[in-house]
């Protein structure tokens, strides 16, 4: 995932559904219109087909004509030299940069939506403007600071970058669910001679997870599919994306498939599981209600 | 607020109670931290934008200078790139647009009767995300090559010269960044679709509207902030792009782009003068486009 398709997740997750009618008696045409869908969803998925079939491809070097089916690659997938090393290292930066940015981008939700604060546009517009920057310019920027700075650029570099492009991404997530939190359940823990702390940990944080699940997901996501503001900061440093990269020139080995192929399916499964847990719980709510 | 544009429809906004220092200790963090990996990289991309070479002469060695001439260098030197990054943007928009509006309307309209299929569609249009990025694109590198099914298939029904290419073309460079960036439109014009209220169609049918007038009268209005945040949420990352356009991937010998010519600039010609003026050149084209548009739109509570 590339920053700004993180971007594009956040609006979907936020979109609150609105009641739905009963009827909805326009459609344009009455075939033209679904026949239009399925193709244009058959064509979106064409790639990821792709990528998927010729993971079991029994190629011998690069990837590229169709040569038998074969489990190998799945099997040992290690054996492409660097691109368990290169994957190993997307999976390092990506927890590393989730982690602190989820932290960071959590604390400027609650603040956002909680307090009064001088400055708050000036705020909004830094945390607005990463996002709508072009990948390019965040990574070119990054790498002539560091150059200015003389630091050597690998892993931390990499890590650093990750954790900038999340933050922004974070606060949008979380500021959603800070803001339909109902503050008389915090209320109701002071009354009851709660301390800050235990009102924060014991009422506050477990009513903020999933944004913040939510937000965690989307930052490693972001983190581990960049390649553009990666590619400028990573100096000696191969994550999956630069390794796909520098292979392009000589074909990639089939085992980059398999990896991609897999992390697509986990990330499917989570997806789907996400939407299942969040229709059975509207089914309940809607029983009690 | 900057954010609204984005954040569509979040929950209701709180009246933010109390001054404190714990807003100021919650703040701190992580605004320091795009302080400083943000905007102090912005102004040192305009200071090294601004270097002339060293006095010694060594490959990638700059001084500190106000050396303008560096703009007018990089706009002479790299104006085809320029233009066509921006014509190549703004033609993936306009198709993505074209390709998303139905399917979104579909979606967010026609489909909501059943939400459970609902959902699925939408997880097919995300579903791309979850793939890398470089892999999608060399996907379709492999699938509009000349050896390709579809491309041999063309070139049977005479509909492509014997020896005409699809790849290393402007036309598959247009491809691959309206393929890979239909999400970005789809979603936020389902997410506007989707709170469409239809009884102002039927309104407008019971008048008497046709319902192409009802559709351009009603619809596309009542689904301009989606058409907004769809169409920057597109163009700013397509005219930054520089895989796509690359030549390993889908590009050719000319087929260059802004983004291109910054990676070379920056990463193997160590001319990082050149690489930060032209992502200045980038940035401000980008933002003035970005602010005409969208105070043209008529949304200007957007930014």
């Amino acid at each position: 995932m590339t920053v700004q398709e993180g971007l594009v997740i956040a609006t979907a997750v936020d979109a609150p559904q609105p009641p739905r009618p009963r009827r909805a008696r326009f459609s344009l045409g009455s075939w033209l219109l679904p026949v239009y869908t399925a193709l244009a969803l058959i064509f979106l998925l064409i790639p990821i087909a792709y990528t998927f079939v010729f993971s079991f491809n029994n190629s011998l070097k690069s990837n590229i004509s169709w040569r038998g089916f074969t489990l190998d690659n799945w099997t040992n997938v290690c054996n492409a030299q660097d691109v368990c090393a290169a994957f190993g290292n997307s999976i390092l930066i990506g927890v590393v940069a989730t982690v602190v940015a989820t932290a960071l981008g959590t604390a400027i939700a609650i603040a956002l939506v909680r307090y009064r604060f001088r400055f708050r546009s000036a705020i909004s517009l830094l945390l607005f403007l990463p996002m709508a920057t072009p990948e390019v310019v965040l990574g070119a920027g990054l790498a002539s600071e560091f150059l200015g700075a003389g630091v050597q650029k690998g892993i931390g570099t990499i890590i650093i970058a990750h954790i900038m492009f999340c933050i922004s991404f974070v606060v949008v997530t979380v500021k959603a669910r800070v803001s339909s939190l109902d503050p008389a359940l915090e209320e109701a823990g002071r009354d009851l001679y709660g301390s800050p702390a235990q009102v924060f940990w014991r009422i506050t944080f477990p009513l903020l997870l999933p944004g913040i699940i939510a937000a965690a997901l989307l930052s490693f996501a972001l983190s581990f599919d960049d390649f553009i503001i990666t590619s400028f900061n990573s100096g000696p440093t191969t994550t999956f994306p630069k390794f796909v990269y520098i292979s392009a020139a000589r074909g990639i080995p089939a085992e980059a498939n398999v990896i991609a192929s897999a992390v697509f399916l986990l990330a499917i499964v989570l997806v789907i599981s996400q939407q299942v847990t969040a229709a059975s719980r509207r089914k309940r709510l809607s029983r009690v209600g | 607020m900057a954010f609204s544009a984005f954040a569509t429809g979040t929950a209701r906004e709180q009246v933010p109670r109390r001054k404190s220092r714990v807003a100021l200790l919650l703040l701190m963090p992580g605004i320091l931290y795009l302080v400083l990996f943000f905007l102090v990289p912005l102004v040192s991309l305009v200071i090294t934008s601004l270097q002339a070479p060293s006095t010694f002469g060594d490959v990638g060695s700059y001084q500190t200078a106000f050396d303008w001439n560096n703009y007018v260098v990089s706009i002479t030197q790299y104006g085809d790139q320029i233009v066509r990054s921006f014509f190549y943007a703004v033609l993936a928009t306009v198709f993505a647009l074209l390709f998303s509006y139905p399917l979104a309307y579909f979606i967010g309209v026609t489909a909501r009767r059943w939400p459970l299929l609902q959902n699925l569609m939408l997880v097919l249009v995300i579903a791309p995300f979850f793939i890398s990025f470089l892999l999608r694109t060399l996907a379709w590198k492999s699938l509009l090559s000349d050896e390709s099914g579809f491309v041999t298939g063309l070139k049977a029904l005479s509909l492509l010269a014997p020896d005409a290419h699809v790849t290393g073309t402007p036309v598959a460079v247009v491809f691959g960044l309206t393929y890979n960036f239909i999400p970005f439109m789809t979603l936020p014009l389902y997410a506007a679709l989707e709170r469409l209220d239809t009884q102002y169609l039927e309104a407008g049918s019971d008048l008497y509207a046709r319902p192409s007038t009802v559709f351009r009268k009603v619809t596309i209005p009542l689904s301009m902030p989606g058409i907004v945040s769809g169409v920057l949420l597109t163009f700013i990352p397509a005219a930054g792009d520089y895989v796509n356009a690359s030549r390993e991937f889908l590009g050719g010998t000319g087929t260059a782009m802004m983004g291109n010519v910054i990676e070379s600039n920056f990463l193997i010609l160590l001319n990082y003068p050149a690489a930060a003026s032209l992502s200045i050149i980038l940035m401000v084209v980008i933002l003035a486009i970005v602010t005409v548009y969208v105070r043209r739109s008529g949304t200007e509570d957007l930014l």
